[in-house]
């Protein structure tokens, strides 16, 4: 086996169903009983949850590459990208389906009104499109720069996700602290790589006085 | 979400020891105890202190309160599984595994501020001075959830007439225990601990009003608030705070928890209201626990008949 069918036929497919363990583990609980007095409650925090973790887990890739000196990451990356994108999507139908049961009024008015939702709806917003670019023929169509820039779109999304949390929770604010921790330093990673890359400053002034 | 890992030596002595071996073992420690006393100042009666219940054993001589729903209560699992009790935890199953170890005798209630009778009232003393009633009352959290809990208390009034506020008394303040040994959740400042809270005199004498000391018909379980707690049902239940060990009666409006964390969007008032809206969450309706679809709340919880009149004059959405 070459190398490229071992990562086709084997490491991506197992990617991929370890992916689908928590909806998985959360479709075992939901029979079992196991979500607690509140399943509802518990099954769209269960979804919020891993949608921001994939998010990050997506976001990590990039530096994880660099730092670990493994390029075979970047070919995971679409496929955690969109389990990004899928965990977020059902965590929203919950919201719709389970927890609102398809009221769209107190749905509209909550996304208008409740600034955590209205939040987490721009951050949802701002993934669609990457979602739907995501193919190679999109991606061939928009070319690779246009794409790129695109993409860019997921750090708004992942800090809105964030701010998101930090919103909902009432007083306890550790665990969207450690959600922004991480987050901060996979951006923080992304702004120090791109400073080293700039041409350093003398040039830069030298630039400058040259357009002015 | 973080997870609990009980360690080996949370293990409580009623869950290793039978329930009724393990009541009878307390119950002769403390009649030998009292024997003892007794017989060291001579005279004590021994009537009646025979038994001081631990959490889940049985209330006695409890009677039945016109003031009860007649519908159908939550399922004792959710009502004792499903908390909140920042004390022992943000997480809604952080009480029931955290609370177990918290000692609840010997307790005493500390009432001070404007009243003829001030002092320390023991526990077992209050349990035995005033007249148990289920009241079987609904819950309305602010988060917008909803139980039906069969509360057994003491008319918070029937209290108050005991200490005899003074005239000038207007409110009675109200703190829960403070103590970060046996409170795990008040090791990290979430809220500015002891958690207080406040009611306006009339409120407290309110009939609905019920200092609640079990549920079930049976002692209070720790994650809800044992020994003693506040019940107050046409208000959002962190009003009702938990774990009482001070009333203090005051003329100036009293401090409360919730409002000092976060005075935008939570009041002194607390009143249910579906009307007035809360930045969080939608007060229109309520997932009653058990239940999938939600259902309209219903303003001061349905307790409209007892309560509306304390607010006559008042704009309810100033005063939230
Ligand atoms: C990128 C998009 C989003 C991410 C990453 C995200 C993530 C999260 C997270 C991590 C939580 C907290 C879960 C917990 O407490 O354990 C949460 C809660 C919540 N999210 Fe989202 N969310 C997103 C979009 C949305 C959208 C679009 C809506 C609805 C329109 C929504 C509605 C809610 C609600 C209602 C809660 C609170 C649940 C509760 O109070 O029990 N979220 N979300």
């Amino acid at each position: 086996m070459t190398k490229e069918q071992r990562i086709r036929w084997i490491a991506k497919p197992l990617v991929f169903v370890l992916c689908l363990t928590p909806l998985m583990w959360l479709g075992w609980q939901a029979f079992a009983g196991g979500l607690g007095a509140n399943p509802i409650e518990a099954t769209n925090r269960f979804l919020g949850d891993w949608g921001l973790r994939f998010l990050l887990i997506s976001l990590a890739v990039t530096p994880l590459k660099a730092v670990l000196g493994l390029p075979v990451l970047m070919r995971f990356r679409r496929m955690l990208g969109l389990y990004a994108f899928f965990y977020v999507t059902l965590h929203l139908s919950s919201y719709i389906g389970l927890d609102q049961f398809f009221a769209w009024g107190e749905i509209w008015a909550d996304i208008v009104k409740r600034n955590y939702i209205t939040i987490g709806m721009t951050a949802f917003a701002l993934l669609v499109p990457l979602a739907l670019t995501s193919t190679k023929g999109m991606i061939k169509r928009l070319g690779g720069p246009r794409w790129k820039k695109l993409h860019m779109l997921v750090y708004p999304a992942a800090i809105l996700g964030v701010f998101h949390f930090f919103m909902m929770v009432k007083a306890d604010i550790r665990e969207p602290l450690i959600y922004a921790a991480v987050l901060a330093v996979l951006l923080g990673y992304r702004l120090v790589a791109r400073a080293r890359r700039r041409p350093p400053r003398p040039v830069r002034r030298a630039q400058r006085t040259q357009t002015a | 979400m973080l997870i609990k890992v009980r360690k080996p030596s949370d293990v409580l002595s009623s869950e290793i020891t039978p329930r009724s071996v393990y009541l009878d073992r307390r119950r002769f420690l403390q009649t030998a105890a009292v024997a003892g006393a007794g017989a060291a100042v001579g005279s004590l009666p021994l009537a009646g202190l025979a038994a001081t219940p631990g959490a889940g054993a049985k209330l006695e001589g409890v009677v039945k309160s016109p003031y009860s729903t007649g519908e159908e209560a939550t399922s004792r699992e959710s009502v004792t599984s499903y908390n909140n009790f920042y004390e022992f935890g943000t997480g809604k199953d952080d009480p029931a595994a955290n609370a177990g170890q918290m000692k609840t005798r010997p307790w005493t209630v500390v009432v001070d501020g404007h009243v003829a009778k001030p002092g320390s009232y023991d526990i077992d003393d209050i349990f035995k001075a005033h007249r148990l009633e289920e009241r079987i009352y609904r819950l309305r959290c602010v988060e917008a959830w909803s139980m039906v809990v069969p509360w057994v208390g003491i008319p918070m009034a029937d209290f108050l007439k005991r200490v005899e506020p003074t005239g000038s008394a207007r409110f009675v303040a109200f703190q829960t225990l403070l103590d970060p040994e046996q409170m795990p959740g008040q090791r990290r400042a979430v809220l500015d601990w002891p958690y207080v809270e406040g009611l306006r005199l009339d409120e407290a004498m309110n009939p609905l009003t019920l200092l609640g000391v079990g549920l079930y018909g049976e002692v209070m379980p720790n994650q809800n608030g044992a020994p003693i707690r506040l019940v107050t049902p046409w208000k959002y239940g962190f009003k009702s705070i938990k774990s009482i060990v001070r009333m203090t009666l005051t003329e100036e409006m009293p401090p409360t928890s919730w409002n000092k964390s976060q005075p935008r969007e939570y009041g002194f008032y607390a009143n249910v209201n579906p009307e007035v809206d809360h930045p969080r969450w939608s007060q229109k309706r309520e997932r009653r626990i058990g239940e999938f679809l939600k259902r309209d709340t219903l303003k001061y919880n349905g307790y409209g008949e007892e309560v509306a009149s304390l607010y006559a004059d008042m704009n309810l959405a100033k005063w939230f």
